[in-house]
């Protein structure tokens, strides 16, 4: 343990003495950060490490859809995908969640009944935010009342960028209140906040205002998730347990398409915060198309040809 | 928490993509030959002691032949060869080696002991680099700032080390043959094959006879070429000891000389240095080719109010590092690379214990042959303990403190080595503050271990004297 | 097969735009004729509205082209090299056609056009090094300055020298991370079709080289007065008077210019035409604890 731990009911006192810790927190350099990342990035995961790591990166999905477009019927088959997303082989696992708007929570909820395939909601105004706080709070109690085991907030990117830290403090806070049971995760959108050093004071921004997840985007803004941002939030995560004892999850969210990419990210969860993380209840991939392609490569292992997209279901 | 754990399976290179030949001879005006006294010695892999190959060990006379092949080759084709020409031919060598590369990174990790993602990654992209690098001097000579029409030297004579034997055969070759001069360029006798193999590039490439050529062998041979009569230039990147050896063989003499020598830097972390970038940097700086490099970070100096956590942070990255095979594309700390370098490390690391400093490495499992240290560190050391002043030479890091910039800048100069350093700090004002004072020929702030063929590299004191890379680079090879 | 001669397929000369090649928008082609009048091919004739959509791919590959480092660039000049190298048997009968040359002249002209494209290839990360410098102000500040591309560079290139005057004049402003929008010779425009086959080749991304054939006379007017041009040069405007009117125009956004003069493409260049279309960056910075 560090000798030099501050004191955090008193960094979250005030918003001047919130601002004065997350701006003494150490910087982050972009280029070291980057090129860590991209040396991670070299590991090469092989035969049983592979199986092993699809397994996990399968278990590890939040299968997403937030469309305009969605519907119940969309949602309803969607959810059937997650409790079974290999139609030809009853062994591989299911996804850990599915992942739909507040209006359709229900919806999902009813399709994966008991099957363990959780229910994420996103709530908060999603994607961008811009809605009342009295407004935030009323769109979580609705995904929370229609049965979402777990939501997806959104924070106020605006209030951050101007320096308002402890508004933003105060929106998660009240959030969280209105979860009641559902576990909370804090997408921070950092595509927006452009820089790791905002993405490590936003990530112990949210941890700090009682976030169980900090996820990296919504998946609507360019770029979402990425190797470098991920590393960050994962040395945030690592250093907030060695200080506090408590254990926050990471979701990286978009932009992570192939099994190659996911099994990236494990290895980077694996040597930057630690095996701990390796498992669904701490880390998740937000994603909609990466499952195919994990189940691709799942395929691939088990038959030992390349297959196809016809061999796997579009939904 | 988790309920199994990602164990990274093998994942090894193949070596079947080179060829090595059981026995080499000495690469001496434009074709391999035997040498003429009968003596060999063997090249082995010091991950598992497999023998490699019998290579030759050049006498007197061969040392001779090579530099009167050079000679030739300066005098009737080199010299007359247009700027324009000479590049065209490094372009080609640049080219080749780039197609060739996962050839060369192989050979390199099983001769040298250096894991494959960084022959692969960087040894040899930078080699490549290089080459391409100095062909565009070539025929640009008068604009590099040392007057209108400068001249080569005539015939260098190249020793070069065994910890990074591609590139620092590179980065000898590359801006002689572009400054117009022929070379004899002798590698380290326990790394000698990836510079047998750059032969045959140099057969691809067309270089004409006796532009390029390779000697093997050991101390003697290397002798005998430095102490050749007819060489106009020396260039050697090894030992301060050697090097002060050379320095006095050619005093009085015509020859030019460059010296690239030993190291102790001092990298540097203040208390606002972005923290976990800095410990990437320490680890790069001491644990990347396992310690085997003259610039290396061999001594961390952490500011006081921040020690707890960055040695903290550091400790638990170490356990993060996979020692193993080198050819195993996960391996972040290959072989050391002999019996002798295996011994030296070791003893100076007792002299640490007796000395009364703590020793630390995270627990690894060592393969049973081959020669194997786990990354150290030794925490409680201060500047009058030896393995703060001398050079290990291995994945050995020693730990000090210090208060504030000044103290930094007199513990960081405090030696008589000037290589590199480090500085870590969130501040522009300090990094140029600190690099102004820092007596050492290569400051990196907030990196470390960065090399580039555009980048002139050198030391001061008894690191030695000369550039390479840059502009900076040409001097040496010219007769400026 | 019969003893009969073959029957060729000939080629369409299009433009080279943002790294595709279109016709001209106008649908308009000219007869390019050899040295002796005798019809070679029907060329796209360049409209103003090419003009314009070709500083608008140069625009958009310039940010990434100008952040590349410059080892990158060099690499992907030398690569243009070897393109053309392989090419060479064909260059040597495009300049024949065009300048009436002997093919060994011709000859000596594509084997000097490559060269000198290697030349400039390999000034990419060496530039810096020879026009930069650390400045020693007096004060406690680190100073340096350092040469940046200074963005769009419209071309006239060279009337007569089909290949090896057209080749000194785009390298150099590319080399360093310009891009540009270049109008060939007018008489002579089929060596500048086969290099944009080259360039398309030669993992140059699009938009970094836009070439045009067609009449300086039309498109030049609208280049020089183009106020998303960042420089222009005027080597290939043999009229003074024309020449003049595009200095005029150029100089409502303050274009950098590069003025005709006679020159003899075979010599040494100098670092002139590179340093042409480079701005200097000086930064201070104070060195204390």
């Amino acid at each position: 343990m560090t000798t030099t731990a501050p004191n955090l009911d008193d960094v979250t006192a005030s918003a001047t003495s919130l601002r004065r810790f997350l701006a003494g927190l150490p910087g982050v350099d972009q280029v070291g950060a980057e090129a860590r990342a991209a040396t991670l990035a070299t590991r090469s995961i092989k035969t049983t490490a592979k199986q092993y790591a699809l397994d996990l990166a399968i278990r590890m999905v939040d299968l997403t859809t937030l469309e305009g477009q969605d519907t119940p019927g969309k949602v309803r088959a969607l959810s059937a995908k997650a409790m079974r997303p290999d139609p030809a082989d009853p062994t591989c696992p299911a996804v850990a969640a599915v992942c739909v708007y507040p209006d359709l929570v229900a919806v999902a909820k009813d399709q994966v009944g008991s099957s363990g395939v959780k229910v994420a909601s996103v709530a908060t105004g999603f994607p961008s935010g811009r809605t009342s706080l009295d407004v935030k709070v009323a769109d979580t109690a609705d995904a929370v009342a229609a049965g979402a085991d777990e939501v997806d907030m959104v924070i106020d990117r605006g209030a951050f960028l101007a320096g308002q830290y402890g508004q933003v403090y105060d929106e998660i806070v009240a959030v969280k209140a209105a979860t009641k049971d559902a576990h909370l995760k804090v997408i921070l959108e950092t595509g927006e906040l452009a820089t790791y050093d905002n993405v490590r004071r936003a990530s112990w921004l949210a941890m700090l205002a009682g976030a169980d997840f900090i996820k990296t985007s919504t998946g609507k803004v360019q770029p979402a998730a990425t190797m470098p941002v991920t590393l960050v939030m994962l040395e945030a995560v690592r250093e907030f347990r060695n200080q506090t004892g408590r254990m926050i999850g990471v979701k990286p969210a978009g932009g992570i398409r192939t099994a190659k990419d996911a099994i990236r990210y494990l290895v980077m969860v694996n040597e930057v915060a630690g095996p701990d993380w390796l498992d669904p209840d701490w880390f998740r991939f937000g994603a909609s198309s990466l499952l195919n392609d994990l189940l691709s490569q799942r395929t691939k292992m088990t038959t030992g040809r390349y297959s196809g997209p016809d061999y796997f279901t579009l939904d | 928490m988790a309920d199994s754990v990602f164990e990274y399976a093998p994942a090894p290179e193949r070596r079947d993509i080179v060829d090595i030949a059981s026995s080499y001879g000495l690469f001496i005006d434009g074709k391999f030959v035997d040498g003429t006294d009968g003596k060999s010695f063997k090249t082995i892999s010091p991950a598992s002691e497999e023998v490699l190959a019998e290579i030759t060990e050049a006498g007197e006379a061969d040392v001779d032949a090579a530099v009167k092949a050079a000679r030739r080759a300066y005098d009737r084709v080199w010299s007359q060869t247009s700027g324009g020409d000479r590049a065209k031919y490094l372009y080609r060598i640049a080219r080749i080696l780039a197609e060739r590369s996962r050839e060369f990174a192989v050979l390199e990790s099983l001769d040298n002991g250096k894991p494959i993602r960084e022959s692969r990654d960087v040894d040899v992209p930078l080699s490549s680099a290089w080459f391409f690098y100095y062909a565009g001097w070539a025929d640009k000579l008068g604009y590099a700032g040392f007057g209108p029409n400068p001249q080569p030297l005539g015939v260098a004579a190249q020793v070069i080390p065994w910890n990074f034997p591609l590139m620092m055969l590179a980065w000898k070759i590359a801006p002689a043959l572009a400054a117009g001069n022929t070379v004899v360029l002798k590698p380290a006798e326990t790394t000698p094959l990836t510079a047998l193999l750059f032969a045959d590039v140099c057969q691809q490439a067309e270089l004409p006879a006796g532009v390029v050529n390779i000697v093997t062998g050991a101390g003697a041979t290397g002798q005998a070429l430095v102490t050749h009569s007819d060489v106009d230039k020396v260039a050697f990147t090894g030992s301060t000891e050697v090097g002060r050896m050379i320095a006095k063989a050619v005093a009085g003499s015509r020859k030019k000389l460059t010296l690239e020598l030993g190291g102790k830097a001092a990298n540097v972390i203040f208390d606002d240095a972005p923290i976990d970038q800095a410990v990437e940097g320490i680890v790069n700086g001491i644990f990347f080719n396992q310690g085997h490099v003259c610039c290396a970070g061999s001594r961390l100096l952490v500011q006081e109010s921040v020690y707890d956590e960055v040695l903290e942070s550091l400790k638990r990255r170490m356990g993060t590092l996979r020692v193993g095979d080198p050819l195993d594309k996960n391996t972040d700390i290959g072989a050391i690379n002999s019996a002798e370098q295996l011994a030296r490390i070791k003893l100076l690391s007792e002299i640490g214990d007796s000395e009364g400093a703590e020793r630390w490495s995270p627990p690894c499992e060592l393969p049973e042959h081959g020669y194997w240290f786990p990354p150290t560190i030794f925490t409680g050391v201060s500047q009058a303990h030896r393995i703060a002043r001398e050079e290990i030479f291995g994945p050995v890091l020693s730990v000090l403190t210090f208060r504030t910039p000044a103290e930094a800048i007199e513990k960081a100069n405090n030696t008589p080595y000037g290589l590199s350093a480090g500085v870590w700090t969130d501040k522009g004002s300090r990094i140029l503050w600190m690099a102004d004072r820092l007596r050492a020929g290569v400051v990196w702030a907030n990196t470390f271990n960065r090399f580039d063929p555009a980048s002139p590299f050198g030391g001061y004191k008894e690191s030695g004297y000369g550039r390479e890379g840059g502009r900076h680079g040409l001097e040496a090879y010219l007769d400026v | 097969m019969t003893s009969e001669p073959r029957l060729d397929i000939r080629k369409t000369y299009k433009l080279y735009i943002g790294g595709a090649f279109p016709r001209s928008e106008s649908g308009r082609t000219y007869e390019a004729v050899d040295a002796s009048g005798r019809f070679l091919a029907n060329v796209a004739m360049g409209s103003r509205k090419d003009a314009r959509d070709s500083v608008v791919a140069a625009r958009k590959a310039y940010a990434g082209w100008s952040t590349r480092t410059p080892y990158n660039r060099g690499q992907i000049l030398y690569r243009v090299a070897e393109m053309l190298e392989g090419r060479r048997e064909q260059f040597i009968s495009d300049v024949q056609a065009a300048e009436g040359a002997t093919k060994k002249r011709a000859t000596a002209v594509v084997d000097d056009s490559i060269d000198r494209w290697v030349w400039y290839a390999g000034w990419a990360d060496k530039i810096a090094q020879v026009t930069g410098s650390a400045n020693a102000v007096s004060g406690p500040y680190f100073d340096f300055s350092i040469p940046e591309p200074t963005g769009v560079v419209a071309i006239v290139a060279p009337q007569d020298s089909s290949l090896l005057g057209l080749v000194s004049v785009v390298a150099p402003a590319i080399v360093t991370g310009n891009t540009a929008v270049v109008v060939s010779s007018f008489d002579r425009p089929i060596p500048a079709v086969t290099l944009s086959e080259v360039l398309a080749t030669s993992d140059l991304p699009g938009g970094v080289v836009n070439l045009l054939t067609g009449d300086a006379y039309e498109i030049a007017p609208w280049l020089a007065s183009h106020m998303d041009v960042n420089a222009i040069d005027l080597t290939g405007v043999d009229n003074v008077v024309h020449a003049r009117a595009l200095e005029e125009a150029a100089a409502d956004n303050l274009k950098r210019v590069v003025r005709p003069e006679p020159v003899d493409w075979t010599a040494d260049p100098g670092i002139d035409r590179m340093t042409a279309f480079l701005e200097t960056k000086t930064v201070w910075h104070p060195i204390g604890t």
